[in-house]
Order: C-alpha cells, then sequence, then structure tokens
C-alpha cells in the first residue's frame, strides 16, 4: 500500500541520530586536527604599526603563526564582493587578514595554529599588536554625516545610492499623488540591529591529501558548492580536486549564507601549507563580533491617502548600515525596498536608499532578510492612516489589499533577483478574515474592557506581509534507485535544521510510489552533487523540492519503459505502488523496483546473485541491438534542475494581544496569531515548526535583541549574559492557520516558508503595543524602561 | 611551504602544564583521562573521551547546550573543569537510550513532537528534561517552562519543546502503567 505522503506529518528521518548524539556537526569532527585560534581587533578602527608575535613562539604546541604578510598574493587579496549592483558603486571587503588597517572590533589580524585550541589562544596572548587608533564611525547617522570616513576613498560613507520609482497608473509621480492627497502624513522610524545567532558558531576543517593532491574541506556553511568554487579560486586549485561538505549544521538563519569567510580562505590554505589537518571552531565572542548582523535602518515615510485610507502616494527614504564592508552586496535594503509594498497596491510607490558604511561588523541577510525593516515601515504606516482617519486598522489594510482576481500582480520593480516584482498568487482577504477570527479581533474591546476594570491594560496589534521566496538561479536533484531497492536523493543546497532529508524523502517516496524507509537524502556535499546555489531567501523547498520531483520523474519513466520490456505491457498501463511496478488493476503482473535496477544496468560480471539476472547470457535480448539502448544511460538514475522564471510570493498575516503593566511598564505577549500561505505544504508540522522558530526570533527582536555599540565601535553586549535571545519564559504560544494557495509557477504548487514567521513581527507588537498604549510607537526594538520612557514624554507634552 | 610563517621554535618545557590523571563513570562506563587542570569538562568529554553529543553554544553558561547530568544533577559542563569531577558519574546524551538502544520516553516524546530542528541545543535539553521528570514525574505548563528555562533553542520557538516533556511524562506513566521498571532507560543503572 502506497498513499501520497506528501502533505503528511511525517516524524523527521534526521531525528534518530540528533536524539542519541549521533549528529555529527563541524566541531565533532577531525578530532586529531590541529587548531586555529585568532588575535582580532580590539578597535574599530584603527592602523596597524606593527606586529610583533617573538613571545608566542615559545608556546608549547604552537605550530605556526601568519600575519597578512605571510599569506601569498591570492590568498592575502580582499575577499569577493558576492553580489555586485551597479548601485554598489562604492563596494568594498575585507582581506582574510588584515593589512596595514583594521574596520572593525573583530576583524582577523593573526592567525594562530596549535596543537588544541588551548594552546592556541594561548600563543594569541601573547601576541603584541601595535595600533594607532583613527577616529570610529559608529551609527547610521554619523556616517552619512561623513565627518570620519571607514574607507578614505568612500566619500560620505556611501556605498551604494538607489531610487526606484513606480507612477501611478496614470503616469503621476509618488511626490505629485502625495501632493494631491486628501491627506498626509510624514514621520520616522528606527530599527535596531540584531543577529542570526545561530547555536552553532560557524566553523572550518581543511584535510589536505598530499598523494592525491586534493583538499577535503567541511564548513558549518548554508552553501558548500559556492565556498567550494571559492576555495578552488583562492587557492588556485582545479575545481575536481576540492570537495565541500556542509555536515549537520546548528542552525543559520543566514548568517552562514555569507561566504567564503575569511577562515574558510585561511583554514584550507594553511591545511595544505602544513601539510595537516586543521580546523577552527568559532566561539561565541568571535561570532558577536567577527559574523555577521542585520537589521539596522533608518527610514522617513511621506504618504498621501483618501478617506478610505487607500494610500495614493507613498515616499521611503531610507538609511541603511552595512557595517565596515560589503561583501554581500545591497541584496539587504533591495529586499527592504520592495518587499515594504507587502499586500498592497499603493497607487505610486519612490523608494530610495543609501546603503552606508560603520566600523561595525558587516551586514549580511539575517532569517528575513530586510523584509521585517520594510513591513515594519509599511505596518506602521497603515496604522498611522488609520489613527489619523480614525478607522479601524484592519479596514485600512484590506481597502489597501490586491485582491485575488488581481494576479499575476506586477509592482513594476525590480526585486533581488533583478527579476520583475510580480506576485504569483494569493488571497489576502481570505488570510485577514481567518486572522481576525483566529485572534478575534471584532470581540477585543469587550476583552479590553474587562480587563480594563481589573486595572489591567491590554492592545492587540496585526500586522501584514508578503515574502519572495524560492529565488533562483536554480537547484537540481539527483536520485537513483540501486539493486536493493534503495532510493539515493542528493541536491546541492544544505541544511541547517529544516528537516530537508524528510521533505525530500517525503517528495522522492510519493512520486515513486516507495515506501519512505527506503529513501534517503544528502545534501549540502559537492561530493555528491556540484551544482547548486545554496539554502537562504526560504528557497529549499520549492527549488531542490521541484528538482527532486522531476528528477524523480525521469527515473519513474526510465523504470517503466524497462518493466514494460520485462513484463510485455504497454508503460503507459503500469504504475508503481510500494516499490513494485505493477499493472494497473493487477498486482500480480509486478515486478520490484529493485530487480528493474538490476535490468537497467547490463552487466558481464554477476557480483550478487541478483545480479545475474542482468549478465550477457541471462537477458533475452534482442541480437540487433546494442544493450544500452540508444538515448539511455546505464543505471536506474536521474538527473534534473528546476529553474524558475521568477519568485513564487509566500505570504501571511499576523496579530497579537499584549498586556502592558500600568506601573514597571512590562510588556508580555498573550496571545500569538498566525496565517500563513505557503502553497501547498509539504509536511504541515515541520511548517508550524519553520513558524514558531521564526516567531520566536521575532518576538527577540521586537523586545529584546540589539546590539549595542558604544561611541567607540565596541560591541557592549558580546555575550548571552548580555545579548537577550528569549527562552522558553518569553515566548508565547502561537496558534497557527494555513491558507493553501499553490504557486502556479512550479510543478509541486509550494512556495517558501522558511522565513515567515519573524518577518512581521517587530511591526505587530510596535502595533499592539501602540494600542495598549495610545502612544506612537516609532522605534524597536522596545524595552520596559523605553516604554517607561515613552509614557513619561507623553505625559509631559501633554501637561 | 608556508610562505615565510613564522613557526614553532620547538623548545620544550617552556610553561609545559602539569597533567593530572582522573578517572569518570560516563554513561556507566569507567573513562580515564590525563588533563591539563584548567581542561573543561565539556572539552574532556568531546575531545578527550570522544563524546561529541555533548555541545558547547557559549562557553560561559548560559545557553544550556552543554548540559550533562553529574550525579544525575543536570550542570554546565562548560562551567566546570574536567579534574572537579574526578571519581564522579556522568551522563551525556550517548547515556540517555537503554543499552539496547531503546530510546527514552524523553528521546522518542522529543522526536514525536518535532521538538527539535537543528538539534544543537538538543543534548542540553534532553538531560535537562530528564532530571526535570526525574524529580517531578508530571509536571504543569508552568514546571515546565521553569524547568527548561536556563536552556535557549534558536529554531523551535519552545512550543513543541513544551509539548514533548508532556509526552515524555506521558510516555513514562503509560509505560510505568504497563510495568516497565522505572528509570530502565537511564544509563545510571548500567553501572551495577
Amino acid at each position: 500500500m502506497t498513499t501520497s505522503l506528501f502533505g503528511e506529518r511525517v516524524q523527521r528521518l534526521e531525528d534518530p541520530r540528533l536524539i542519541t548524539g549521533n549528529g555529527r556537526y563541524l566541531d565533532d569532527l577531525g578530532r586529531d586536527a590541529l587548531a586555529v585560534a585568532f588575535v582580532r581587533s580590539p578597535h574599530a578602527h584603527a592602523r596597524i604599526r606593527d606586529i610583533n608575535v617573538d613571545r608566542a613562539l615559545d608556546v608549547p604546541g604552537l605550530v605556526a603563526v601568519y600575519t597578512w604578510e605571510d599569506l601569498p598574493e591570492r590568498v592575502g587579496e580582499p575577499l569577493p564582493l558576492l553580489i555586485p549592483h551597479p548601485a554598489l558603486t562604492h563596494g568594498r571587503t575585507a582581506r582574510p587578514l588584515a593589512k596595514d588597517v583594521v574596520r572593525h572590533v573583530g576583524e582577523p589580524v593573526v592567525m594562530v595554529v596549535a596543537k588544541d585550541r588551548y594552546a592556541a589562544e594561548d600563543a594569541c596572548d601573547l601576541i603584541e599588536v601595535d595600533y594607532e587608533p583613527l577616529p570610529a564611525v559608529v551609527g547610521i547617522e554619523e556616517a552619512v554625516r561623513g565627518e570620519h570616513l571607514v574607507h578614505p576613498d568612500v566619500p560620505g560613507n556611501v556605498g551604494a545610492h538607489l531610487v526606484q520609482e513606480v507612477p501611478s497608473a496614470d503616469g503621476r509621480s509618488a511626490a505629485e499623488m502625495i501632493e494631491a492627497a486628501p491627506h498626509r502624513l510624514e514621520f520616522r522610524l528606527d530599527i535596531e540591529r540584531s543577529a542570526s545567532m545561530p547555536l552553532e558558531g560557524r566553523g572550518v576543517y581543511a584535510r589536505w591529501d598530499p598523494d592525491d593532491g586534493s583538499l577535503r574541506v567541511y564548513s558549518s556553511t548554508q552553501t558548500s558548492t559556492s565556498v567550494r568554487m571559492a576555495i578552488a579560486a583562492k587557492l588556485g586549485l582545479p575545481l575536481p580536486k576540492v570537495e565541500v561538505i556542509a555536515p549537520d549544521v546548528g542552525g543559520g538563519f543566514g548568517v552562514k549564507i555569507m561566504h567564503p569567510w575569511p577562515e574558510e580562505v585561511l583554514v584550507p590554505w594553511a591545511a595544505r601549507a602544513l601539510g595537516q589537518e586543521i580546523k577552527w571552531t568559532e566561539d561565541r565572542r568571535e561570532h558577536f563580533i567577527s559574523s555577521a548582523h542585520e537589521r539596522g535602518q533608518v527610514q522617513h515615510v511621506r504618504v498621501g491617502f483618501d478617506d478610505d485610507g487607500r494610500i495614493l502616494g507613498l515616499d521611503v527614504t531610507f538609511l541603511h548600515d552595512h557595517g565596515a564592508y560589503t561583501p554581500y552586496g545591497i541584496i539587504v535594503p533591495i529586499i527592504t525596498s520592495t518587499q515594504l509594498l507587502g499586500p498592497y497596491k499603493p497607487g505610486a510607490y519612490r523608494v530610495e536608499f543609501s546603503s552606508v558604511y560603520t566600523n561595525t561588523v558587516i551586514v549580511t541577510p539575517y532569517r528575513g532578510a530586510g523584509r521585517p525593516q520594510g513591513v515594519f515601515c509599511m505596518e506602521r504606516t497603515m496604522d498611522r492612516i488609520a489613527a489619523y482617519l480614525g478607522k479601524d486598522r484592519t479596514e485600512v489594510r484590506a481597502a489597501n489589499f490586491i485582491q485575488p482576481d488581481e494576479f499575476p500582480y506586477d509592482h513594476r520593480m525590480t526585486f533581488q533577483d533583478g527579476r520583475p516584482l510580480i506576485y504569483d498568487s494569493g488571497n489576502y482577504p481570505e488570510a485577514l478574515r481567518m486572522l481576525k477570527e483566529l485572534i478575534g479581533w471584532d470581540e477585543f474591546e469587550k476583552e479590553r474592557e474587562r480587563a480594563a476594570a481589573e486595572g489591567r491594560r491590554l492592545g492587540i496589534g496585526i500586522g501584514c506581509y508578503v515574502e519572495g521566496t524560492g529565488v533562483g538561479p536554480y537547484e537540481g536533484g539527483h536520485v537513483q534507485i540501486t539493486s536493493d531497492g534503495r532510493v539515493h536523493v542528493s541536491t546541492g543546497l544544505t541544511s541547517q535544521g529544516q528537516g530537508h532529508q524528510t521533505a525530500f524523502a517525503q517528495i522522492a517516496a510519493t512520486e515513486l510510489g516507495v515506501p519512505i524507509e527506503r529513501v534517503s537524502v544528502v545534501t549540502g556535499d559537492t561530493r555528491r552533487f556540484g551544482y547548486a546555489v545554496g539554502t537562504f531567501a526560504s528557497r529549499a523547498a520549492v527549488m531542490s523540492g521541484n528538482a527532486i520531483a522531476l528528477a524523480c520523474r525521469k527515473v519513474r519513466d526510465k523504470a517503466l519503459r524497462i518493466a514494460a520490456e520485462a513484463l510485455e505491457a504497454d508503460p503507459a498501463d503500469l504504475t508503481i505502488t510500494d516499490g513494485i511496478v505493477h499493472v494497473k488493476g493487477n498486482p500480480s503482473a509486478s515486478i520490484p523496483l529493485a530487480t528493474v535496477a538490476v535490468l537497467s544496468n547490463p552487466l558481464r560480471y554477476a557480483f550478487d546473485e541478483e545480479a545475474q539476472r542482468a549478465t550477457q547470457f541471462a537477458t533475452a535480448a534482442s541480437d540487433d541491438k546494442p544493450p544500452v539502448a540508444e538515448g539511455e544511460e546505464p543505471g536506474l538514475e536521474g538527473r534534473d534542475y528546476y529553474s524558475p522564471v521568477r519568485s513564487t510570493f509566500a505570504y501571511g498575516m499576523h496579530a497579537a494581544i499584549v498586556e502592558t503593566d500600568p506601573e514597571t511598564a512590562e510588556i508580555k505577549v498573550l496571545r500569538y496569531a498566525v496565517v500563513h500561505d505557503c502553497g501547498r505544504l509539504i509536511n504541515p508540522m515541520i511548517v508550524d515548526g519553520q513558524v514558531h522558530g521564526g516567531v520566536a526570533q521575532g518576538i527577540g527582536g521586537a523586545l529584546y535583541e540589539r546590539m549595542v555599540y558604544d561611541e567607540h565601535g565596541q560591541l557592549l553586549n558580546a555575550s548571552f549574559m548580555d545579548f537577550l535571545m528569549p527562552y522558553a519564559t518569553e515566548v508565547p504560544r502561537i496558534e497557527t492557520a494555513h491558507l493553501e494557495t499553490p504557486s502556479p509557477l512550479n510543478p509541486l504548487g509550494i512556495k517558501g516558508a522558511g522565513e515567515a514567521g519573524v518577518i512581521p513581527v517587530s511591526a505587530v507588537i510596535a502595533s499592539a503595543i501602540e494600542d495598549a498604549e495610545g502612544i506612537p510607537i516609532m522605534r524597536m526594538p522596545i524595552s520596559p524602561s523605553e516604554l517607561f520612557h515613552l509614557r513619561r514624554t507623553a505625559t509631559e507634552r501633554v501637561g | 611551504m608556508a610562505e615565510g610563517a613564522r613557526h614553532a621554535k620547538g623548545s620544550t618545557g617552556v610553561g609545559t602544564e602539569t597533567l593530572y590523571d582522573i578517572s569518570l563513570t560516563v554513561n556507566g562506563v569507567v573513562r580515564e583521562a590525563r588533563v591539563p587542570a584548567r581542561r573543561l569538562l565539556s572539552d574532556c568529554l568531546r575531545h578527550d573521551l570522544g563524546l561529541t553529543g555533548t555541545h558547547v553554544g557559549c562557553e560561559h553558561g548560559v545557553c544550556g547546550c552543554c548540559t550533562v547530568l553529574l550525579d544525575g544533577e543536570p550542570v554546565r559542563s562548560c562551567l566546570m573543569f574536567a579534574v572537579s569531577v574526578d571519581g564522579h558519574e556522568i551522563t551525556t546524551i550517548e547515556g540517555l537510550a537503554a543499552p539496547d538502544g531503546t530510546l527514552s520516553p524523553v528521546q522518542r516524546a522529543f522526536a514525536e513532537s518535532h521538538a527539535l530542528q537543528c538539534g544543537f541545543c538538543t543534548p542540553g535539553f534532553l538531560c535537562t528534561v530528564t532530571a526535570l521528570l526525574r524529580e517531578n514525574p508530571s509536571p504543569s505548563d508552568e514546571e515546565i517552562l521553569e524547568g527548561i528555562s536556563g536552556n535557549l533553542c534558536r529554531c523551535t520557538g519552545y512550543q513543541n519543546i513544551i509539548k514533548a516533556v508532556h509526552r515524555a511524562a506521558e510516555i513514562a506513566a503509560e509505560e510505568n502503567r504497563a510495568g516497565v521498571p522505572a528509570g530502565s532507560h537511564r544509563a545510571v543503572t548500567e553501572e551495577s
């Protein structure tokens, strides 16, 4: 019996190894490898006058010490600018080890290799670097003042400047539309920095094989294929001599899509130079000061609207802090500027951003990747309009929705993939209806009054978003059925806890008609699949899911062709159930897939009993045809790729009820509701898990997490003691409901779900606090003391 | 080969550390190691004894990934020196299943409830919850929150972890009723 496993809450195939301690994360590998530690800059901006490593050389167990001067030319060059863009006129990247100048606290200056990490850190302690401190540029506004420069050849600290303008249907600009609108508002919004903060930091482990002249690298990365190409290029090795494997990865959330990190170049290089296995495992402080952050923006909004709250013209100018370098280009602000539109269709839209340098850690995508900021901007705008008109906040949103009959909807903008921003499908009014029902929007006033009678203060908030998911250019899948009946699936993109092994196995089992127990999935291993892009932008299910389905269909067709010959039947009359090919309606005329696999590979040598069937004297093949027919290949396997014309667009709407303490200003989320549409669900259990985790990170970003830099560029809270990630006690129970509007763009009708949960949370919580307090909430995150201060200021203003 | 890098002078004896012989009972097996005084218990388990199931997420006792059971009580192994647990009993995630591989109720409940995603924090949660349920076999929501409030998870949002703790309590209770001796899945019982 085979039931379709697509859409079922299948338990994860990953879990047996992860709950028994048999997972293999980066630092679990290479027990005998030498260890690496780095001397990192303690200054945000400084010139390196001298480096003295002499004292370190006496440390027992020390193997080697490297500064920039020790690196060969290609290794010491600036790291690649991964995503160039014409608007990024002043892109700058760091070198793996600093040469002359350091531009943020944490920038690597010296690499030490020793017998273990203890010895390597001992040596680091004894290395003396003489710095001449330079003025540090910290904070977006100080950056744009341009008084001091992060890079001397980047005037005004502006790395990129981009304007996109979409006129109204009758050709009027956003400025004209705003001027002509019956109502206008203008305000400023701020969002602070946070970070992905996976519980496993980054890490690299490299093994050089001197006999084979090849390199095997393990990296805790979200893209093993691209890390491989970068290493081959930097080290001047032929690509086939480099393999990169992402082992079990302890969370990514975006920070591990950045690559090649300095360590991903330096560790493999040193492994080859020393001819020894070398490993670097990032510690938590290193992660805070050398791995990427995200979020920080200042936004200026001008909006014109009519009596119903319909936006006639919207003009957003924002400043984006990208830190000291721009290796990942300007993807984050581009996403903010485009995804800000959400489920709405403003009459005319103009967006302008400047992406600026500061002497802080680089900024690259963190789950949501610029969308939380864009959604915060748009949703705060919706709430301001509602407050101005005295209307219900959901009515104003509904008045601006793209309607179900308007898909595909063309925003006439360019999205982050360089392709037109065209939404594929959705039903926003229905999602809003479901959300209002789930949270009890219309009954809330009674609840508020009841609470007020007890001296408690409640508020309700809402946030809507659309998320471009499944961006190209492509992913591939390879499927092989071996003569033992097992199905081996591989895809090049990586996994960081999303349950890909399960979801992809569900797809393969459904497509091939085999029990899921027989399917195994490998991700992120270039030995198995060399062509891939990576895991980011909620793209894995859409991209690799469809590629694997297409590869399975090829294999299935081939299996039916071979089985048809053996059963003397028409392939069209055959189907596969529970791993057995049989004539539809006649289970007795059948042949197991394992046997089909044997027959698919004409043999001379019978290596086992089953293989005898395929040997030259056993088959009844025709004498005048080649054993492998024209156009066929031996083996029951197939490979295919999925390359979409453009992204799919998932969406969702969240609502929350919060309570704020009238005395202490403590903020508590009482209820949190999510309506989400990511097209067809492969495994609802996994999708819910993704949503829960995203919301929890969103709660962190809304109420607790921020990167506190002082004016000298020191990160004051670079530890889990001071950077407050939510524990179980901070995360509310999350109520979820799903809509399933299939995407017309791909064979499986799916959209991505990985980032969804986190995107609107700051907007939702701000909306709810504002509703509870009656004070505009214009910056996030917000702490009780900040709320307390806002109350005081509001009272003084009234007084 | 190493492009002018500075290499160790090869001198010995400069600041060489004193090593201590320690003996621990880990997952019911007596294990010996020779470690310097500053060797963290977490590093000793992972790198000296090869038990890499115990994970290190922050090295300063906040995240709870490295939680193991020391004489049955949950402790942060990154805040302890290996030498200070000489002679004691340690249970790690590798020791939670029965010797025949049967998963403990807590392990089964975590898989059933989708209480893990990347799995990095999971060993700490499994050890914490094992101890929690031993002390309080049917905890309330509040007691569970309190019990796991020292462990960080960045993936799950905790909702399914809370569900898993309830489920584990349920499985354990069912097995007790069915006559499976309590604690039969616990590695600490292997020692005798």
